[in-house]
């Protein structure tokens, strides 16, 4: 059984998920982010792509589609894969630590990473994976019946089920379930806006910091990512970063340091920034996974740039797993791979120097 | 067998020639690459379907130029053997006017069971289901009967086919039903990509072609045409012509279609393509409309199948033997 498909496998909720085993209005709804254009076409608005799209047709994201001159969403509330994971494992490390987030994917994605590892669900049209009916109201009571604080938007790209992020999160709210959402951010400005009212964490994964690595393997750009990071900064809206590192490809000394001064300029350095190890999939199994040196390497450089908060993801037991108060340097929340050992925070201070530590702590009283 | 007179055609790659199209165009890389253009002026003189008798002859005075072959029959017997399953690949997604003619597939059809194929081992495919209905090809309820089968219905495989930039799981039609596949692919203009030909028609035989228009399919079109089981199982293109289009497409736009009242027939699906676009450029500047070119869609992937990674044909018009009948 797939992993992700665990939770939808065992729900045995019919009034919650009924399965769907062919295309269903249900799911399509008329897309918010688009613009009419003569002879019946459309250019979508909801990111930095701006497809252009035929009547019959769809764009990029193979999610949305062009029926005689409207654009619909046909991912909502089609959820393809549903599972309960540590809010560590987004990974959000400042945001409710040591709690589950009730994490859910539809098909599609507006970018074709060639290392990613969902590659079975982002790079697939809604009708290709089997899919469940949860409409927003019944994915925040699954995520109370699950006890999951948080409802997290991931695995694929939530900004090409906006819609029903908008809607869930909205429901999510009503019901005392957060939203987290596990992004590219290849979004444009005004849809970013939009959820920046609704969500209340945001995690984007920042793939290089070249725009050539993002036109040759994220098949995507640079700048109207770095442009949303910015944007999450100016709405308040908890973000953190994080960097998957590709030998070769997206590892030289000049683009951590580059990162690093940027982060700190345009985003201040208390934002979390995860360097994450790579391991070959999808269309990129000719290189090696990363080396740890390499990673210990970003951090060091992003530390001396002034980084307070720099970890190392996929390398469980790594040190730079857990959260290190930057001004007594004892570690404040302990973790080892995606569990959380043990937190000294108080009222989301360092327990033992009762330095601020940002983040969004609200929960951590209770464990 | 009768020996086809084609250009090219040696000895050594008879077989190939006869049967399996891309393999015996690598090695007979040298020689010219035929194209035939049939037409028919008085075939549809208005937009009414034309007539099928018309469209039969036609297509025979295609299909039998283009083997160089005694009779039709004759040319028909060597695309495919009377045991296999033959795919028809049909471009449907916008709709009648734009789509595949019904009655050139109906043609085909007929002289495929003419040579041997029976209707039921005769496979009409596209994406969708409803895309086949909507361009007229009803799904068949008998067994004895030609069927049209969607990727919807069919679904894909689980092995990703990779090269180059494209990665993509591929339509269980193509790599399990069927053994050969003709191509079947409209002479039209496309808004992104420039042009739709063959090349561009095997984006209906995989899961994600939504990821393979940016840079105006360059060189995505090219790279998912390396894919081995659609450059080993296509063993025709034959491009219906009769309606076509000049611009607006993919969509059906009446107001910049015409009767070019033809088909264009080809193993090479490069040098057919080149030889499609072409005609779109002629009709393009006929009318007062830019080149693809000055609109920044002009379909470099057709040069790009032809370059020594790719070597799906030939783009150079000195290498095509460009026949009209």
């Amino acid at each position: 059984m797939d992993r992700r498909r665990f939770v939808l496998d065992s729900l045995a909720l019919p009034c919650l998920a009924a399965r769907a085993a062919a295309p269903d209005a249900r799911f399509t709804v008329e897309a918010r982010f688009y613009e009419k254009l003569p002879y019946k076409k459309i250019k979508c608005k909801l990111c930095p792509r701006e497809c252009v799209i035929d009547d019959r047709e769809r764009g990029y994201c193979g999610v949305r589609e062009n029926r005689g001159g409207t654009y619909y969403s046909l991912v909502y509330s089609r959820v393809c894969a549903a599972h309960v994971d540590p809010i560590e494992k987004k990974p959000l490390f400042h945001f409710l630590p040591g709690t589950q987030a009730f994490s859910v994917a539809t098909a599609g994605c507006n970018v074709n990473c060639k290392f990613c590892q969902n590659w079975d669900i982002s790079q697939v049209r809604p009708e290709q994976v089997e899919s469940e009916y949860i409409p927003p109201r019944n994915l925040a009571a699954l995520a109370r019946r699950y006890n999951c604080p948080s409802i997290a938007y991931t695995y694929s790209e939530p900004v090409v089920f906006s819609e029903y992020v908008l809607d869930s999160a909205e429901a999510g709210r009503a019901a005392g379930v957060k939203s987290v959402v596990i992004s590219g951010g290849y979004i444009q400005e005004e849809p970013l806006k939009q959820l920046c009212r609704r969500v209340d964490a945001v995690k984007i994964d920042l793939k290089a910091f070249s725009e050539k690595y993002y036109k040759e393997v994220v098949n995507g750009e640079l700048k109207p990512v770095l442009d949303a990071l910015v944007t999450l900064r100016k709405q308040g809206v908890w973000h953190e970063v994080v960097y998957l590192v590709v030998p070769t490809l997206n590892d030289s000394d000049a683009e951590f340091r580059g990162l690093a001064r940027w982060v700190k300029t345009e985003l201040g350095p208390d934002v979390p920034l995860h360097f994450s190890r790579f391991y070959p999939q999808y269309l990129l199994k000719n290189l090696p996974p990363t080396p740890i040196a390499t990673l210990d390497r970003a951090k060091s450089i992003c530390d001396a740039e002034g980084l307070h908060y720099v970890y190392i993801g996929n390398v469980p037991g790594h040190p730079a797993e857990s959260t290190w108060c930057p001004k007594c340097r004892r570690a404040v929340v302990e973790r080892a791979g995606f569990t959380v050992r043990a937190i000294h925070l108080d009222g989301g201070k360092c327990h033992f120097c009762h330095q601020p530590i940002p983040g969004i702590w609200e929960r951590t009283s209770r464990l | 067998m009768g020996m086809g007179t084609q250009a090219g055609i040696t000895r050594r790659n008879l077989l190939c020639a006869g049967l399996g199209g891309a393999v015996a165009l690598r090695a007979a890389a040298p020689e010219k690459s035929r194209v035939v253009i049939a037409s028919d002026p008085a075939l549809r003189a208005t937009f009414a379907s034309p007539e099928s008798a018309r469209v039969l002859k036609l297509l025979d005075r295609a299909v039998q130029s283009f083997y160089a072959a005694d009779s039709p029959l004759a040319a028909w017997k060597k695309i495919a053997r009377p045991n296999e399953v033959v795919g028809l690949k049909v471009n449907c997604l916008s709709g009648r006017g734009a789509a595949t003619s019904t009655v050139l597939v109906e043609a085909i059809g007929e002289r495929l069971q003419q040579a041997g194929i029976p209707a039921r081992n005769i496979v009409v495919w596209d994406r969708l289901n409803s895309d086949l209905e909507s361009a007229g090809f009803q799904p068949a309820s008998r067994k004895d009967r030609i069927r049209c089968l969607g990727n919807d219905s069919a679904g894909y495989g689980m092995d990703l086919a990779v090269f180059g930039s494209a990665g993509s799981l591929l339509s269980n039609t193509l790599t399990k039903t069927c053994d050969a596949v003709i191509n079947l692919p409209v002479l039209k203009d496309h808004g992104i990509a420039g042009v739709t030909l063959a090349l561009k028609n095997v984006f209906g035989a995989i899961h994600n072609p939504n990821k393979y228009h940016v840079n105006a399919g360059n060189p995505y079109i090219a790279d998912v045409n390396m894919f081995p089981a659609i450059r080993q199982k296509i063993r025709l293109t034959i491009c219906d012509a009769i309606s076509a289009q000049y611009e607006g497409g993919p969509s059906y736009m009446p107001q910049w279609s015409w009767s070019f009242n033809g088909l264009l027939v080809a193993r090479d699906p490069v040098a057919l393509d080149y030889t499609g676009w072409q005609i779109l450029e002629r009709k393009r500047a006929e009318k007062g409309f830019k080149s693809l070119r000055d609109l920044h869609r002009e379909p470099l992937y057709i040069a790009t199948a032809a370059d020594s990674a790719h070597r799906l044909g030939t783009n150079d018009p000195q290498r095509i033997d460009l026949v009209k009948v």
